[in-house]
């Protein structure tokens, strides 16, 4: 059943964006919920084994959520989300910067804009996310900052497997 | 100044000479009759590939002939697929949660 899901992930270096669109199979409330909903996010946001802890979520135009991506050992990276636009359960759009810990947006870290949209066909949720970073500099910065995190989940997803051939 | 990949591919003239020498190796001449461009601007870009470990050149005779480095052109996939990764990671975790919630509303 998963298999038949879409997943599509691309990126266009010409407008430093990042395309990015998933099928859901669940209603396109529980969807939204799940993207809005501090409590729910926590749960999902932050690929294992990194968690994401929100401090604050004020899900309104203008308000803010708050939140650390919090690494196996303890290594804490803050940003900030403002809220620019909502439209509910069918979009919202946030601008996204990296903080320290106290809020203060760190300005040598790329910040991005997000287009998130959902829709819902036959009960299968249908979500695309657009991400806009400033230039192809900062597009960069965040690939590569995602290859950080994504090596410390192939060396957890190693591990297990090491453990299973034992 | 240390340059990177993702600068060298910036540039739509620069990709497009990518994508001509991933075929064969040319010289500086041969790409420039492919564009409507300078014999100057060609170098600077190539220049600029050079900087990025990108192509390499190979002397024969008096010509330079420019040819990718087709290893180095497989990084930016790599941060690709790890990028996309960190993404499907994340939406099995949601998948999980969707279907938690599901159930308990049943």
């Amino acid at each position: 059943m998963k298999n038949s899901l879409l997943f599509d992930l691309t990126v266009d270096k010409s407008t430093n964006t990042i395309f990015i669109k998933r099928e859901f199979e669940a209603a396109r409330s529980s969807v939204w919920d799940a993207f809005t909903k501090q409590e729910i996010l926590d749960q999902w946001w932050a690929p294992k084994p990194w968690t994401s802890r929100t401090k604050f979520m004020d899900f309104h135009v203008g308000g803010r959520r708050f939140y650390a991506m919090v690494g196996p050992e303890g290594q804490e990276h803050w940003s900030i989300q403002k809220y620019t636009t909502i439209n509910p359960i069918t979009n919202f759009t946030y601008l996204s910067a990296f903080t320290d810990n106290d809020e203060n947006i760190n300005d040598e870290m790329p910040s991005s804009n997000w287009d998130l949209n959902f829709s819902e066909q036959d009960g299968t949720t249908l979500v695309s996310i657009l991400i806009k970073q400033k230039s192809l500099a900062s597009l960069e910065q965040i690939i590569k900052m995602g290859f950080k995190e994504g090596f410390t989940m192939i060396l957890n997803d190693l591990e297990k497997l090491l453990k299973h051939l034992k | 100044m240390r340059r990177d990949i993702f600068q060298a591919i910036a540039d739509p003239t620069r990709r497009a000479i990518i994508i001509l020498i991933a075929l064969q190796a040319m010289t500086p001449n041969n790409i420039a009759e492919n564009f409507n461009t300078t014999r100057q601007a060609i170098s600077k870009h190539l220049r600029i590939l050079t900087e990025c470990d990108l192509v390499k050149q190979e002397y024969q005779g008096r010509e330079i002939y420019y040819s990718l480095e087709i290893e180095k052109m497989k990084e930016i996939d790599i941060w690709l697929e790890q990028f996309r990764k960190i993404w499907e990671s994340r939406f099995n975790q949601l998948d999980e949660v969707l279907s938690t919630i599901k159930k308990n509303t049943k």
